[in-house]
């Protein structure tokens, strides 16, 4: 009787074990779905200067942009508002001044033959020179 | 005393010294009125003044002092790192 409760119990604790083990699986893509590299496409577009860094901290369509990169671009950029607000707010900031700031950085990385949004609105592309910005970024 | 002097101060007489303080309770239910006026007041100035949408916005940009641009810089550069796949 003690004999079958054990084997029983023993049963459900490999099954136990089991479902954590396949829940453990489905987290570890999940770390490495975090990507660290761009979409291709987002690259692309990026180097062949359709889209550029604007002041404000988002990406910007320096012409009218096929349907399919408008949405990757507007998925980034609702990416990169979410990640503001979350760091605004762990730094006692607005949106907008963090968006601003992560705006000044991301137009300082950009590479020769990117383009970007210089303070009078209008589009540049990054030579070896030093962008235009606004004179407030750091 | 005589009974017609005692008449006329009864009704000082009843009065408690709780109740001194009505003459000026009359007034209160005046401050709503008072204060629906003024904010009518306001809301009338408030419609006068039609600020158009869009500078508003590059407004809200000015606002944005440069100390805290600043004070950021250094965090919303490790952020940018760590999301390296959207910037």
């Amino acid at each position: 009787m003690v004999r079958v409760i054990n084997r029983k119990l023993r049963r459900k604790l490999a099954l136990g074990l089991g479902a954590v083990a396949i829940a453990g699986s489905a987290l570890v893509p999940g770390t490495v779905m975090a990507q660290t590299s761009r979409d291709p496409a987002y690259a692309a577009a990026r180097s062949g200067g359709q889209v550029g860094e604007k002041m404000d901290g988002y990406l910007g369509f320096v012409g009218t942009p096929s349907a399919g990169l408008r949405a990757i671009v507007e998925d980034i950029n609702i990416k990169r508002k979410a990640v503001y607000a979350q760091k605004a707010q762990a730094n006692n900031a607005t949106l907008e001044e963090y968006a601003l700031t992560a705006g000044c950085l991301a137009i300082m990385r950009t590479a020769p033959g990117e383009k970007y949004q210089a303070p009078d609105g209008s589009w540049r592309v990054r030579g070896s020179e030093p962008p235009l910005r606004d004179s407030r970024c750091p | 005393m005589t009974a017609m002097q005692l008449t006329d101060r009864a009704e000082a007489a009843n009065i408690k010294p709780s109740m001194v303080g009505q003459e000026r309770s009359r007034w209160r239910p005046a401050l709503p009125v008072v204060g629906a006026v003024a904010l009518v007041a306001g809301l009338a100035a408030c419609v006068s003044v039609k600020a158009p949408d869009k500078p508003i916005v590059i407004e809200l940009n000015i606002n944005i002092r440069q100390e805290v641009i600043y004070r950021l810089a250094e965090d919303a550069d490790k952020t940018i790192n760590e999301n390296a796949d959207i910037f």
